[in-house]
């Protein structure tokens, strides 16, 4: 996977993780262009389009669109299971993930994925693994800020 | 720092600034602005805070402000004063300034700024830290955007980290080194031994990432590939296992066991088991195992099935399995799932070339997606369709794909056009057909048609010999329909002008013959030169087409009214043409006959699709010329003639025009002895030319050389012929620019007492090199020397060979016709050197 957008219906960007080398200003470009693309496919069409040298896999889950691009020789339909995955833990451990609460914890939303995906590919394929390394991490988070919860972000 | 007891409550005391919003208190705040403006004045208002707290090198807040700085960062604002901060959180001992400092660097530091090097030594710290948690997060960073720096520095610790025992850190050192690999080839070695046991884990984590590992390493590497091909009973057994065990809670979904693994696997195997025989049998039976068992309700079964089926196209299977596999993508065509069928089209047209008859099978599902809603597969069932017309199929398979172009999104139309003449050209089963279908095309999507279908067509039209009343019919009637498409235009223009008499004489045997006046022709060429939907291209093609009825019909007047009002057309190129055609009724008229001839059957050039450059006499002809030119110009070397180069009217002013060393010859006699052994290629059947001086462009009635700018470059000038009282000079000047060319120009004068008249001097030259011909000054050659007709020959010799000439000499004396042939070689060196 080259990289993975979250964006809402109104196109506002919600995530990103880029797994490519590559400038702001050239980040902003492409995900103008693939927000402007991908907004506008029809309800009908299917998940996968080609774009630039890119295959670009996307599912839109209630009012967010997940959307990754990946390599010509990468497998569509498991990445359409890579993204279900991710939203699956989203869900576990934000209890009904809904967009709001990716917006307001968002950091929490970065962990969740560089503990599932690392370089674009997925490192953990049990969901248990890996919601249970994010509840250790967090439990350390708390531990060792556990005499200043007041600067907890 | 101590955050305990009194020294916090001093520390408080002594804070100067309240203490920072938090994080989800900015973003809420964020969210109540209305108006971009007020979004940007609450930002702007938090980044100068943020920035004060920096300066302060709180230590306490910094952590919430480098998360606050990200969350702007993410609604597009700029954040690079917070990349050192970023730094400083991932020095921190504590958890949390490290996990959003890992976070702030993955996501606003890049390889291009050095700073991120300053990362190296936090993150080597961190690689070797007690607590897996830090581990993990600097194995994350370094694996997401470790430059090759980083990467080189950190190389060994991630090998180091890939033989311990804790999966959840050798999962992650996997792709650590995946990513490494990738950044740093040559670092490929030193992660050899550590794969030694990989695939013995327990651990779904660290087996995946394994896999992933070990397909990097055989992607890049054929030794490694070798060295790995040792595993394949290891992978199939995994596969195996996964397949046939039951329920595992932990990694199910959908009733199959860890399907992220299986496909990797797959893809693994599929690496594995090219070209190599006996890893391909070892997995035959896994293979029809998985492509048989895997459950295909669900998108998730279909995934592993789609990789199987890739997997068994590219290994050597046994032909039962590739049958199996092209059935499974039969199958997924009629899915409902749109997804699923679009996979099926493009791994049908990966294989439709190697497995062509099993893809056959399913082509009327495969036309049916044409009708398909989604672009995607449209796309896909339109390129697969063409791939499998064959010689039995034709017919359908084009009524369906012209039904398409008729109804088919604009971006579909030139491709899909480009496919049809293809098709049409390698298996068209009649040339009636043929020609019906390449009207078809050019009546829809005419606008769409690829500018070098014109001379395509052009050529198909010329060498149906038989189709030419009926072509030339159809075509009139679509140009009364419709002249908005200037391809269809243009092929119109060039038929009529070529077959308007077939068109007036109502020969038409396939349909009903029209009756149509020659007036009428006229007003529909006049038509188009007038009209504002004609490309100045358009016009072009309509002149010339107007001129050459001059030998077909009788109304010759009003082609030379015609002729002579675009004579001062504003547009130069019809200006020329005009000019030129007007010279040709005023001084050449007896010329005018030969030259607007019916054109030769043109042998094809070895071209598939868009016609590629075409050599002539060795050369390839200037690109310029073609995009302009109707097909003769851009025809096979053989055709080489001078009428090409009239009919098509020429622009090419500073180019030169390739000339005819392969003049027309008259029943094919003299020309070809003339030729014959300065190995030119052989001469065309084209028609009898008599005379094969063409009036040039430029002003070809001047006998002056065409370059003023010439420096006479001294070269001495040479007897080329002196015989029976007709002395041939040949003078020498370079033209400038271009030194490859040599710009002669002949004196031919008469000692004789009496006139020599239809005087014409013709000229060929050996492969290499091009010759042009210019007008000659006149054709009469005094007597007793007392005047010369002088023409210009321009040479192009680019490969400087010695430059050799015939020459061939016809002229009236004395009231008989006298011809000579002969050879000059006694150029001085200068002229081609």
């Amino acid at each position: 996977m080259q990289f993975m957008l979250l964006f809402s219906r109104q196109g506002k960007l919600r995530l990103q993780k880029w797994y490519v080398p590559l400038s702001d200003k050239e980040k902003k470009k492409i995900t103008r262009e693939l927000v402007q693309t991908v907004l506008a496919r029809k309800p009908k069409m299917c998940s996968f389009l080609e774009w630039r040298d890119l295959k670009v896999v996307y599912k839109r889950y209630a009012s967010l669109y997940f959307c990754c691009a990946v390599e010509n020789q990468d497998n569509e339909l498991i990445t359409l299971e890579i993204i279900h995955r991710y939203v699956e833990l989203l869900d576990k451990y934000f209890g009904s993930v809904c967009e709001l609460d990716i917006i307001f914890n968002f950091e929490k939303a970065y962990f969740i994925l560089d503990e599932f995906l690392l370089g674009g590919e997925a490192q953990e394929t049990s969901k248990k693994n890996v919601l249970k390394a994010i509840e250790q991490a967090d439990l350390l988070q708390e531990n060792v800020d556990f005499q200043t919860r007041l600067f907890a972000v | 720092m101590s955050v305990d007891g009194p020294s916090y409550f001093l520390a408080s005391l002594r804070r100067r600034m309240p203490a920072p919003i938090r994080l989800r208190e900015l973003i809420r705040t964020i969210r109540t602005a209305r108006t971009q403006a007020e979004e940007r004045e609450m930002i702007q208002k938090e980044c100068a805070a943020i920035r004060s707290s920096f300066r302060e090198e709180d230590n306490t807040y910094r952590c919430r402000n480098v998360a606050k700085l990200l969350y702007m960062h993410m609604l597009g604002y700029p954040a690079h004063f917070g990349q050192l901060e970023c730094l400083k959180l991932i020095a921190s001992q504590k958890f949390t300034d490290k996990r959003i400092g890992y976070l702030g660097a993955m996501l606003l530091l890049d390889e291009r700024q050095d700073v991120h090097l300053l990362m190296t030594n936090c993150i080597k710290n961190d690689l070797n830290h007690s607590t897996q948690y830090v581990q993990g997060l600097a194995l994350c960073t370094l694996g997401c955007m470790g430059s090759s720096e980083m990467c080189r520095d950190l190389a060994g610790e991630v090998e180091k980290l890939l033989k311990t025992s804790n999966s959840y850190l050798r999962k992650k050192a996997a792709l650590c080194a995946v990513h490494v690999i990738r950044k740093v080839p040559e670092l490929m070695e030193m992660f050899l031994p550590a794969t030694k046991n990989l695939l013995s884990e327990k651990n779904h984590g660290v087996l995946h990432t394994s896999v992933v590992l070990l397909t990097e390493m055989c992607e890049r590497s054929p030794d490694m590939l070798a060295h790995f091909r040792k595993l394949v009973p290891q992978l199939v057994r995994i596969l195996k296992n996964l397949i046939m065990s039951g329920y595992s809670p932990e990694h199910d979904v959908s009733g199959i066991s860890d399907p992220f693994l299986q496909v990797r696997i797959l893809r693994l195997l599929r690496i594995l088991g090219k070209s190599d025989d006996d890893s391909s049998e070892a997995m035959n039976d896994i293979l029809a195992q998985v492509a048989t068992n895997t459950e295909t309700s669900k998108n998730v079964g279909n995934a592993i099935l789609y990789e199987t089926v890739l997997t068994i196209m590219d290994i050597k299977s046994e032909s039962g399995l590739r049958v199996l596999a092209i059935n499974i993508l039969g199958r997924f065509l009629l899915n409902n799932d749109k997804n699923i069928r679009y996979v099926a089209l493009t791994s049908l047209l990966k294989t439709v070339q190697t497995d062509h008859n099993a893809v056959q099978r399913h082509r009327s599902t495969i036309v049916d997606c044409l009708k398909d809603l989604d672009v995607s597969i449209k796309r896909r069932a339109m390129e697969l369709s063409f791939a499998l017309v064959n010689g039995n199929n034709v017919r359908g398979m084009m009524k369906e794909l012209l039904y398409f172009l008729d109804s088919c999104d604009p971006e579909f139309k030139a491709d899909c056009a480009s496919g049809v003449f293809l098709a049409a050209e390698k298996y068209a089963p009649s040339k009636r057909w043929h020609i019906d279908t390449v009207m078809r095309v050019l009546t829809t999507a005419g606008s769409y048609v690829r500018d070098d279908s014109v001379p395509n067509l052009i050529q198909l039209i010329t060498n149906s010999v038989e189709m030419h009343a009926y072509t030339v019919q159809r075509l009139y009637k679509a140009l009364l329909d419709d002249i908005s498409q200037q391809p269809l235009v243009q092929v119109a223009s060039w038929c009529i002008g070529e077959y308007g008499d077939l068109l007036l004489s109502g020969q038409c045997e396939e349909e009903e013959p029209i009756q149509v006046t020659e007036d009428e022709v006229l007003d529909v060429l006049e038509g188009l030169l007038a009209s504002n939907l004609s490309t100045p291209v358009t016009r072009g093609y309509s002149l010339t087409a107007i001129m050459k009825l001059s030998t077909r019909f009788s109304s010759v007047n009003r082609i030379k009214k015609v002729v002579s009002v675009y004579g001062s057309s504003i547009d130069v190129e019809l200006q020329q043409r005009a000019v030129e055609y007007n010279a040709l009724f005023k001084k050449y008229d007896h010329m005018r006959p030969a030259l607007l001839e019916r054109m030769p059957i043109m042998e094809k050039t070895a071209t598939n699709g868009p016609s590629e450059i075409v050599q002539t006499n060795g050369e390839a002809e200037p690109s310029a010329v073609e995009a302009k030119h109707p097909p003769p110009v851009a025809q096979p070397a053989n055709q080489a003639n001078d009428l090409l180069d009239l009919l098509g009217g020429n622009d090419v002013v500073p180019v030169i025009q390739t000339s005819m060393p392969t003049k027309p010859a008259s029943a094919g006699g003299e020309l070809l002895d003339l030729l014959g052994d300065l190995s030119l290629s052989g001469p065309a059947p084209a028609p009898s030319v008599p005379s094969s001086q063409p009036p040039f462009l430029l002003d070809g009635l001047s006998s002056q050389p065409l370059f003023n700018d010439i420096a006479p470059a001294g070269i001495p000038p040479m007897i080329a012929y002196n015989k029976n009282g007709l002395k041939i000079d040949f003078t020498f000047e370079r033209a400038n620019p271009n030194p490859n060319v040599a710009v002669i120009t002949i004196h031919a004068t008469n000692s004789t007492e009496s006139e020599m008249t239809e005087f014409v001097f013709q000229a060929a030259v050996p492969k290499t090199f091009q010759l042009q011909l210019l007008s000659p000054s006149s054709n009469v050659v005094p007597a007793l020397n007392q005047g010369s007709v002088t023409q210009v020959i321009r040479v192009l010799n680019p490969q400087k060979q010695q430059l050799r000439m015939r020459i061939k000499l016809t002229y009236t004396h004395k009231g008989s016709p006298v011809q000579d042939l002969s050879e000059v070689n006694n150029f001085p060196p200068q002229s081609w050197q």
